[in-house]
């Protein structure tokens, strides 16, 4: 039971305790989003257990050796995601690093003065248009414009440095730079939304610092302004990461759907999330659970990323913000 | 508030320099930020290795009128100078003048503390690496926090994050990177607003010790900081007689006869503080 403060004088004041209603009121607020929360929470544990089940079985044929097996041959019964892990590595990383470094380009061009406001605001806006474009329609315009548009040049390319190994064939049609490529562009929203948002977070008093020792504008970047938003920064580009990683429409109608572990930017290869989307409609009762376990290294691997991410960025800004490290 | 203001600019004090030598002859005729008039008719002459001191009441555009020596309202948009702030005999706003150059020469100190979000030692030696200075960066970081009072509390951990420090260590922090690169003037704007007592005494004293080497600037709303540590003292004041609320320079003088002497009225009735 709650303690009065007024006791046998009463205050004479307009402050009065909160009433019984207000009292009920936070505590049902406070009920509901413990359920909510915990039921979030429980979904995602649900959907791990139902396709961790559903796998269960291919897990205890194949073991481990579906990870690092290289052939997926329904006929022979013989599966192997190894070509599918590398190629869905392969593609976000190249998509990240193309998405990546023009994402925080533009996060930067955007925030720190170089237009005048009212032009930056329709900057924003037209790149985050970008993510509101359907993948399939990311698909299309990849096969019909991209690919024509690379093929010359990546040939040309190909027949001329063909030695390294990144160009050591030739690109015939679908394949894995048209589809980094075009998951970079998709990935570019999401990187360069949550770049501003860390670079916008840097305090004003900053930038007077660094102005105010006779930094140069690109000097008060590099040295004071991504520094300081580097934490924010590095969490835009394990979310964009984490996109490239699931995204499947584009990938699956670009990268060729072709069980090959090449390093070469113009071969065909597959990714666990096309490989998905294309087996799944005609799978038997033993290839939905193979399926299954492709899926469930597919969530590993997010998860995974997800989680050295933000390890990395809670110590990088505990070492920011003070303190011993 | 206790007056009307029926001003005209003959009021402007023209200042007294004794003959000393000026490092920033500072002239501002108008001041704009966009549309709106800031500070207008101020002369204010910086002598060399003195504390000048710039008092007044809140929004009068001391801040404003410091930061107009190192060019430091450039980033603001919408701001417009009109009049000349001469260096060493060379006019600052001049076209061809790099403001970053300015910003070499005369440093800042700003009102609140802004460290870096780095190391304590990166922190001093940022603006020695802007400058490219190559050689002895150590030493000169150890000279700048002995300089600024804050070695001997931050000798055994330099890697340590500049933001780990307590306000007034953070703010004897900045001091030491504005002083590591040895600029002529220092600017200080209201440098102990955020800092207690015996922290504003130590900032106090290393004024008093920075300006054998350098010519230091300050705001202050401490009258008693004011008579403390500056050689000169400039007064501004608001004047809303246009229906503006823009600052002007009322008195300029030498701190001691400012505040036992002062000749205009305002100056009178401010420190005895009539108004504020
Ligand atoms: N960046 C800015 N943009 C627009 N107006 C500004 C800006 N900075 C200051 N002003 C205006 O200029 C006038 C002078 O401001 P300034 O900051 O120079 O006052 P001050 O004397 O330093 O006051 P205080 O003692 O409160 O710091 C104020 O009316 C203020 O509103
Ligand atoms: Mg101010």
């Amino acid at each position: 039971m709650a303690i009065t403060l007024e006791g046998d004088v009463p205050i004479d004041s307009v402050a009065s305790p909160p009433s019984r209603l207000d009292i009920a009121g936070d505590r049902t607020f406070r009920g509901l989003t413990y359920v909510f929360s915990w039921m979030t929470i429980f979904l995602v544990l649900y959907i791990v257990y139902e396709i961790a089940g559903k796998a269960f079985p291919a897990i205890q044929e194949y073991g481990f050796g579906f990870v690092t097996g290289t052939t997926w041959d329904a006929n022979r019964g013989e599966f192997g995601v190894f070509p599918e892990i590398w190629g869905t590595l392969y593609s976000s990383i190249l998509a990240l690093m193309l998405g990546g470094f023009f994402g925080v380009s533009i996060a930067i061009f955007l925030t720190q003065d170089f237009l005048p406001p009212k032009l930056e605001v329709v900057f924003k806006n037209i790149v985050e248009l970008l993510a509101a474009i359907p993948s399939v329609v990311y698909g299309l315009w990849g096969i019909y414009v991209v690919i024509p548009a690379l093929r010359p040049t990546a040939n040309w390319v190909h027949e001329h440095l063909g030695w390294i190994p990144f160009f050591e064939t030739s690109l015939s049609g679908p394949g894995m730079l048209p589809a980094a490529m075009v998951l970079s562009i998709m990935i570019l929203p999401t990187i360069s939304a949550v770049s501003r948002d860390a670079l916008c977070s840097v305090p004003h008093r900053l930038k007077e610092a660094a102005f105010g020792l006779g930094a140069t504008r690109w000097e008060a970047i590099l040295g004071v302004i991504l520094p300081t938003s580097a934490t924010g920064i590095f969490g835009a580009l394990v979310l964009g990461f984490g996109r490239a990683l699931g995204e499947t429409m584009a990938l699956a109608m670009l990268v060729g759907n072709s069980n090959q572990v090449s390093l070469s930017l113009f071969s065909p290869a597959n990714t666990l999330a096309a490989l998905l989307a294309n087996n799944f409609p005609e799978a038997g009762k033993l290839e939905e659970g193979v399926l299954m376990y492709a899926a469930l290294i597919l969530m590993a691997i997010t998860l995974l990323v997800n989680l050295v991410g933000t390890a990395i960025m809670n110590r990088a800004q505990r070492r920011l913000s003070g303190g011993e490290r | 508030m206790i007056m009307t203001n029926t001003l005209d600019s003959s009021i402007v004090a023209e200042p007294n320099t004794n003959g000393k030598n000026v490092v920033i002859d500072c002239k501002i005729r108008n001041l704009y930020y966009g549309k709106f008039r800031a500070v207008r008719d101020s002369h204010i002459p910086v002598e060399e290795g003195q504390v000048t001191a710039f008092i007044g009441p809140s929004g009068c555009g001391k801040s404003t009128a410091l930061r107009c020596l190192n060019r430091m309202n450039d980033l603001v948009r919408g701001f417009r100078f009109d009049g000349h702030v001469h260096f060493r005999g060379k006019d600052i706003y001049h076209r061809n003048v790099d403001p970053v150059a300015v910003r070499r020469y005369i440093g800042m100190v700003f009102q609140q503390p802004n460290p870096f979000a780095m190391s304590i030692y990166n922190n001093v030696a940022f603006g020695l690496r802007l400058n490219r200075v190559k050689d002895d960066i150590p030493e000169r970081v150890e000279s700048a926090l002995r300089g600024a009072a804050l070695w001997d509390e931050v000798k055994d951990k330099l890697k340590n994050s500049g933001l780990s420090l307590s306000g007034g260590q953070q703010q004897r922090l900045c001091i030491a990177r504005a002083i590591a690169t040895e600029p002529t003037v220092l600017l200080m704007d209201e440098p102990c607003s955020a800092l207690d007592p015996i922290a504003t005494r130590r900032i106090e004293e290393l004024m008093t010790e920075l300006k054998e080497k350098y010519t230091i600037a300050v705001v202050t709303h401490n009258l008693q900081q004011a008579q403390r540590v500056a050689d000169k003292t400039a007064f501004m004041y608001v004047d809303t007689s246009d229906g503006g609320r823009t600052g002007y320079l009322v008195e300029y003088e030498d701190t001691g006869q400012l505040f036992e002497d002062p000749k205009e009225e305002y100056t009178k009735q401010y420190i005895r503080g009539e108004f504020s």
